[in-house]
This record gives structure tokens, C-alpha cells and sequence, in this order.
């Protein structure tokens, strides 16, 4: 492997690390931020010393989680200039200032006021403190929009020019007003919710089951958890159809790569499944349904879509010879993956709303203990079943999300920077592959046994900490 | 349009001061855990508990403004310490995942494995900025297209070594000084008041050193404005290892950190107006000029910094007033 390969692996496995803690952070930040606000508007006693002791057990996960996507931000932040530096170079004046601007204007927010957040619990008043973890979320959230400018560019480039060999800013105004960036922002920022939300049923799932001292509180919370994922998962497919549709004019390869479709059709079918074969331009076989990508794409079953093989062409009359075609078999089962998570989420978020507002509730506590032996009647009950599967599903929104980076960054190949650049043109000249192989095995290796810590702790915690009106 | 370049090398200096000040006292409190008993070393983290993130965004601020303002620099200094920068992440990555987990399992060796990432995280980028920075004194082999030429083991040649102990060095009683003011424990602050002054003069006969090793490894002498920031760095830091004998905690702490401000404003001022030079060829140096983004860039940078970075430095202010009192037992239970 030559060290644009190896250094592409590096970037896709610490990047989707990355992304892993980064959703949670986004969602779990607004989730701490809206139990403190009921914290400090709640007037029962016994309630506030429950919603403080909830607002610390969700906090300490947030935090574990917080702490695990800054140290690899810090490695996403070094990475263009330590494996890229033609890109560096090339992009330098357009992609430093979200960059710069996401430390100035987010990262020092976050991470001062988390830090005031997790020690001025007795050094502030009740709603300064709140106001803390207000702007932790908000700063992450707008440390998420400038990365997403920045990433826009390298997929819809905008408001520039180029000029001696590399590309200048002329329009700021257009960058952060790239129509890409109103697709990606909100899909990421709804996508986080959903992962917040997931997470905390999960959590709250386990603990309803598990915990009987703290089963009372977290039957409460469950109910939030199931509407916030839920306003998440619908926000997260609207603006994911919201933002494919624009793909027909901002990056029509990458649209007609998700979907397969090689040939520009008017209607096109959807294909549900596809054999595909990448050397003939074709599926070899496929299941479609007649004008379903038309209607998806244009709300109506008339509607031009391009295609891939002619997409090539034009491709290549523009910038010469060369294979312009993403790695569709990828693309495809990858968009198929994510959309499909999205919905089986959905569905379970459903279904767990009917037990957490309508099933739970005319329980007695007891009933929902778990020690009942594996053959009696209750053990099989749908809502214990239900809360016991739960946890077991929490993989599903961290897989949707990876591979939703997957088919952005992927379905921009063989460009780094559409149009402009080409990946193999940004790699670090000076870099040796016995160099990369290090770092990425080394990275790799960290990676996993912080992961495995990490999670270690937080289970840890989940599994110990208890929230009931007991003062401590 | 040429003042902006020399506004954004000036912006460059402000975040790197920062940075060496904010996260200077953070590695020394990190390399004074070592030897500390479970209960010492607590509070000595949590000290800088509550500010260490903040302050490594000076850092990371420092990283992204270079890649905005100049590109040619970012890119070419990443990818010139590669595997450096590699050795850093990892220790950075092991300190600050172990601030947040060491206290998330009720486990004396637990705590004891993060603390020892702590020492680690905090003993290495201090000693790597310094080769870092020596290396950009002392010029490297760049190419005409601003490309490394060296390896890895081109950058450890002895000066870079000499102001990477300078650096760790005088971070360590930076931290010893920072934490005077901070910890309240009677025998902890007895034992730091007497190793902090012999931390102090280790300093002192270091940054010396390294001020004459830069004399006699780099063409920075040419210019003899570097000579005023260093000189009154060494100075400022004589005084405060005379105050921090004296008792004198706060006045201690101020002259260290000017120390480091001298050093920090010495060694920019003898590249400027280079920000990477090339031992192999003068103009093929990476100066503020042929480095830099486009006027337009550099303007909405401008405008965007003269807001933001006052901004920053007014709620970042109010963290250590609302953190200004000292440690006890007490603290720890959070």
C-alpha cells in the first residue's frame, strides 16, 4: 500500500472514531441541558434532590463520552497538515477559517464552561449554572456547523477562486451559506439527537430493570428520552431527504451512486436491490420500483435523473481522462444501511413509547423487578422483554452514523475536494510508508484500548449510581 | 495589505503565549504527580480541574489560526514533524481522556494507571514543543516547494534536545509556583516551597543554556531585538524564584509567567519575519509573507479575532475568578 492509501485509512478509521463520541456529545449535551432547566424549575423537594442526582448520572456519561471526542478532535484538527499537506497548501485559504473559527467561537465555549459546569455545582447560583451547560451544548453544536462549512466546500465548492495553483476565498458570506452545508448541518445536528435520545432509553431501559431503588426516577426520564429521539428521528429523515434531493444538483454522482442507477432516466425507478457490476456499468440484476426515484427526488413521478454513466462522461470531457465513479457497491448498501436504521429506530422508538407512557406507568414497581425465575409468566412479559432488549440495541445509531460519513466522504472520491483536487494530489510528499503504517497501527491500537476503558467506565457508572430522593 | 501579515505573526505570538502559559502550568502540575501519594496527587488534579480543557484550546486555536492565516506553514510544519506531532497526539490523547476517567472507578490502581497518562501526557509535549520550536530556530531542509527533506532523528540533534529539557523545565516550576497559590494542605505546600526553588534555579540554568545554545546553533543572533525579550525573560524568572523563596506567592507566580513570555515573544521575534527557515537555500524559508493566505482571508480573520479573542479571554477570566480559591479536602468530592 502506498501512503495515500494508508493515510486514507488513517483518516476513515480516526474520523469515524471520532464520530462515534461526536453525536453524543451533540444530542446527550442538549438532553443534560433540558433536565437541568427542569431541575431548576421544579418546586417539590423530593423531585429536585431526583432531578439534580439525574442531571449528574446523565452529565457523567455526557463527560466520559465529551472527554473521549475532544482527545480525537485534537488528532482530526493535526491530521491535514500532518498526512495532507497539499491539501493544506491547496485549501489553506478557504479551510483554515471555519477551522480557526470553530476554536474561536466553540471550542473554548465547550470546554470553559464544562469546566465551570462540572465544579461550580456549589460556587454559582442554580441558573448560572444551567446557563453553563446551555452554552456547552450550544458550543458544540456550533463547532459542528463549522466543520460541516468546511466539508461542504470539499463537496460543493463555493465562493471561490483559483490562483497560482491553489484555491482563494473570494465570498466568506457564500462559504457559510453553502445550500450543502443547510443539508449536512441539520442532518448531523438531528442525527445527534437521535443518538442522545437512543442512548438514554437505553440507559433508561437497564435501569428500570435492574435498579429498583432508582426504577421510579428513570420511568420519568424514559418518557423524555422517547420523545427527544423521537423529534431527532424525524428531524434527522426530513432533512436527509431535505438534503438527497439537493444532491441532484449540488453532487448528482454521489445521488446516483446511493441509488445504483447507472443510466439517466426519466422516470427512474428505485432499486431496492441491486447486483452491482462496477466494470460493465450496470447491475447485473435488480429489484425496482418504476418512478420511485423520480417522485423522491422531484415529489413527482416525472423527473429527469442523471446517471452515473453519463455523469462519467461529462466527467471526463471536463476534466479529462480518468474514472470518476465512486465505489457504488458501497455507496449503495451503505445508504441502504443507514436509511434502514433510521426507520428500524424509528419503529422502536415507537413501540418503547407505548410501554414508557401507557404500559409502565399502571405497573407496580415489583412487577417490573427482574428476579422472577426464567419460567414463570411474568419473566415473558412483552414490557419486560421489551426494557431487556433495549440495551442490546444501542450499536444501531452509531452504526447509521458511521455509515452516513461513509457515503459523504466516500461518494466524493476520486476527489478530495470536488473539481478542484484529487485525493492522490493532497497527500504529505515528504511521508515515508513505514512512517504511516506506525502511526496507523498506532492510533488503531490506542483507539481500542481507550474504547474498551471508556466504556468500561461508563457501564461502571450506569451500573452503580443510583438516583432516588434520598439526600446523600 | 502587508500590515495584516505582520498583525496575524503578532496573533500567532499572542495564542502560542497562551498556550505556553495556560497548558505550561498544566504540564508542571502534571510532572509533579510523580511520586505523590492517591490523596496528594488528587489534589493537585484537581487544581487544574476545572481550567486544563479550556486552556488547551490556546493550543489547538494556535493550530487552526496558523492553518487560516498561514497555510504554507501549517501544512509544511505538520507534515515536517509527523512523527512528533504523532507522539504528542498520544501523550495529549492519554491526558485527557485520563483527567475525566480516573475518577469514574472507585479503584486506587485505576486512579494510580491515569495519573501515571497524566505525567506522561503532560512530560512529553512539554519537552516536544521545545525540539518543536528549537528546530524552527535553527532552520531545516526545506526544498523550493516547502517541502521536508529530513527524517524524524534530523530533528533530535542536541540543541533541540537542550530547549526541550529548557522547556519542561521551566513549565515544571511554572506549575510548582501555580500551585503555591492553589493547594492549602500545610505539609504539601511546605514540601513544594522547598523542591519549587530547586525546580526554579534547574530552570534558570536551562532557559541560560538554551538562550546560548540558540546563540550559538541558529542565525537568529543577527537581529539583536531577540536578545531583549530573552534576557528579561531570564530575569523575570531570577525574580520570581527570589520571591517564590521569599513566600512570596502571587509576585512568584506573575514573574513566571512573564518568564515565559519573554522566552516565547524572544524566539518569534529572532524567526520573524520567517516562520520556517530553510537551511538549505535563504529564500526558500517560509516568511509571513510567501506563507500567507489572501488579504481576504487575512481581513475577515482579522475582524474575527480583534471580536473574538477578547471575548474569550473575558469569561476564561471569570473561570479563575470563580476558581480562585484554594483546595481542600472538601473539593474532591465532586
Amino acid at each position: 500500500m502506498d501512503t495515500v492509501l494508508l493515510s486514507r485509512w488513517q483518516f476513515a478509521i480516526t474520523t469515524i472514531y471520532h464520530f462515534l463520541f461526536v453525536p453524543v456529545t451533540l444530542g446527550l449535551s442538549i438532553f443534560v441541558a433540558l433536565l437541568e432547566t427542569w431541575y431548576i424549575n421544579c418546586d417539590s423537594y423530593e423531585g429536585r434532590i431526583k432531578l439534580k442526582k439525574l442531571v449528574k448520572f446523565f452529565g457523567t456519561i455526557f463527560l466520559i463520552n465529551f472527554a473521549m471526542g475532544v482527545v480525537t478532535g485534537i488528532v482530526q484538527e493535526f491530521h491535514f497538515g500532518m498526512n495532507w499537506s497539499e491539501y493544506a497548501r491547496f485549501m489553506g485559504d478557504i479551510f483554515g477559517a471555519p477551522l480557526a473559527l470553530e476554536a474561536l467561537t466553540a471550542f473554548f465555549l465547550e470546554s470553559t464552561f464544562l469546566g465551570i459546569w462540572i465544579f461550580g455545582w456549589d460556587k454559582l447560583s442554580e441558573k448560572k449554572h444551567c446557563l453553563c451547560i446551555w452554552l456547552v451544548a450550544f458550543g458544540s453544536n456550533l463547532s459542528a456547523f463549522w466543520i460541516l462549512v468546511a466539508n461542504s466546500f470539499m463537496q460543493h465548492p463555493v465562493g471561490y477562486a483559483v490562483e497560482n495553483g491553489r484555491a482563494v476565498m473570494t465570498d466568506f458570506f457564500a462559504l457559510i451559506t453553502n445550500p450543502y452545508v443547510f443539508g449536512e448541518y441539520p442532518h448531523a445536528l438531528f442525527a445527534g439527537i437521535s443518538t442522545g435520545g437512543f442512548v438514554a432509553i437505553a440507559v433508561c431501559a437497564w435501569k428500570i430493570l435492574h435498579d429498583e431503588e432508582s426504577r421510579e426516577a428513570f420511568t420519568r426520564v424514559l418518557k423524555v428520552a422517547v420523545l427527544y429521539c423521537m423529534i431527532g428521528l424525524f428531524g434527522v429523515m426530513g432533512s436527509g431527504h431535505f438534503h438527497a434531493q439537493h444532491l441532484n444538483n449540488l453532487n448528482p454522482m454521489k445521488l446516483a451512486s446511493f441509488e445504483a442507477l447507472w443510466e439517466t432516466e426519466d422516470p427512474a425507478p428505485f432499486a431496492v436491490y441491486a447486483d452491482i457490476n462496477k466494470e460493465l456499468g450496470r447491475n447485473d440484476d435488480e429489484f425496482l420500483i418504476p418512478y420511485m426515484f423520480s417522485f423522491m427526488v422531484h415529489n413527482s413521478f416525472h423527473g429527469e435523473v442523471r446517471g452515473i454513466n453519463d455523469l462519467q462522461s461529462e466527467a471526463m470531457e471536463k476534466y479529462g481522462n480518468g474514472n470518476y465513479i465512486p465505489d457504488v457497491k458501497g455507496m449503495f448498501w451503505s445508504f441502504r444501511a443507514m436509511v434502514g436504521i433510521g426507520g428500524l429506530m424509528l419503529t422502536i422508538v415507537f413501540i418503547t413509547a407505548i410501554f414508557a407512557f401507557f404500559v409502565i406507568p399502571r405497573k407496580s414497581p415489583k412487577n417490573l423487578a427482574a428476579p422472577t425465575p426464567m419460567w414463570s409468566f411474568e419473566y415473558w412479559s412483552l414490557s419486560y422483554c421489551w426494557l431487556k432488549l433495549l440495551p442490546f440495541l444501542v450499536p444501531l445509531p452509531f452504526i447509521a452514523n458511521s455509515v452516513g460519513w461513509y457515503i459523504v466522504e466516500a461518494g466524493r472520491q476520486p476527489w478530495i475536494v470536488v473539481g478542484l483536487q484529487r485525493t492522490a494530489e493532497a497527500i504529505s510528499p515528504n511521508l515515508s510508508t513505514g512512517e504511516v503504517w506506525l502511526t496507523l497501527i498506532g492510533f488503531t491500537a490506542i483507539y481500542l484500548v481507550l474504547a474498551i476503558l471508556a466504556l468500561f467506565a461508563a457501564i461502571h457508572h450506569i451500573r452503580k449510581t443510583t438516583v432516588t430522593e434520598k439526600e446523600i | 495589505m502587508e500590515i495584516l501579515n505582520i498583525v496575524w505573526f503578532v496573533l500567532i505570538v499572542v495564542l502560542f503565549t497562551g498556550f505556553f502559559i495556560l497548558e505550561g502550568f498544566d504540564y508542571g502540575v502534571g510532572m509533579l504527580l510523580i511520586g505523590k501519594n492517591d490523596y496528594e496527587r488528587s489534589m493537585l488534579i484537581r487544581a487544574i480541574g476545572p481550567i486544563w480543557d479550556g486552556n488547551e484550546v490556546w493550543m489547538i486555536t494556535a493550530g487552526g489560526a496558523m492553518f487560516a492565516a498561514f497555510p504554507h506553514v501549517y501544512a509544511t510544519m505538520f507534515s515536517t514533524f509527523y512523527l512528533a506531532l504523532f507522539l504528542m497526539l498520544l501523550a495529549l490523547i492519554l491526558r485527557g481522556v485520563a483527567f475525566e476517567l480516573r475518577t469514574k472507578y472507585p479503584a486506587s490502581d485505576w486512579r494510580k494507571t491515569w495519573d501515571y497518562a497524566i505525567i506522561f501526557g503532560s512530560l512529553l509535549p512539554a519537552i516536544l514543543w521545545g525540539v518543536a520550536m528549537a528546530n524552527l530556530l535553527q532552520g531545516l531542509p526545506i526544498n523550493d516547494k516547502m517541502h521536508y527533506l529530513g527524517n524524524f532523528f534530523d530533528l533530535l540533534t542536541p540543541y533541540p534536545i537542550i530547549a526541550g529539557l529548557a522547556f519542561a523545565a521551566v513549565f515544571l516550576y511554572h506549575g510548582a509556583a501555580f500551585l503555591m497559590l492553589k493547594l492549602s494542605d500545610e505539609s504539601m505546600l511546605l514540601e513544594l516551597k522547598r523542591k519549587g526553588v530547586q525546580f526554579g534555579i534547574i530552570a534558570l540554568i536551562l532557559y541560560i543554556v538554551f538562550f546560548a545554545a540558540t546563540g550559538f546553533s541558529t542565525n537568529v543572533t543577527k537581529s539583536l531585538i531577540w536578545y531583549t525579550p530573552f534576557v528579561i525573560g531570564a530575569i523575570c524568572l531570577l525574580i520570581s524564584i527570589n520571591s517564590y523563596k521569599l513566600g512570596r506567592q502571587i509576585p512568584a507566580f506573575i514573574f513566571s509567567t512573564l518568564s515565559i513570555v519573554g522566552i516565547t515573544i524572544g524566539m518569534f521575534t529572532g524567526l520573524f519575519p520567517n516562520l520556517m527557515v530553510s537551511n538549505l537555500n535563504q529564500d526558500w524559508s517560509l516568511t509571513i509573507y510567501n506563507a500567507a493566505s489572501t488579504p481576504h482571508t487575512l481581513a475577515i480573520m482579522t475582524g474575527a479575532a480583534l471580536v473574538l479573542v477578547p471575548i474569550v479571554l473575558v469569561y476564561q477570566g471569570w473561570t479563575y475568578k470563580i476558581f480562585k480559591e484554594r483546595i481542600t479536602p472538601n473539593d474532591l468530592k465532586h
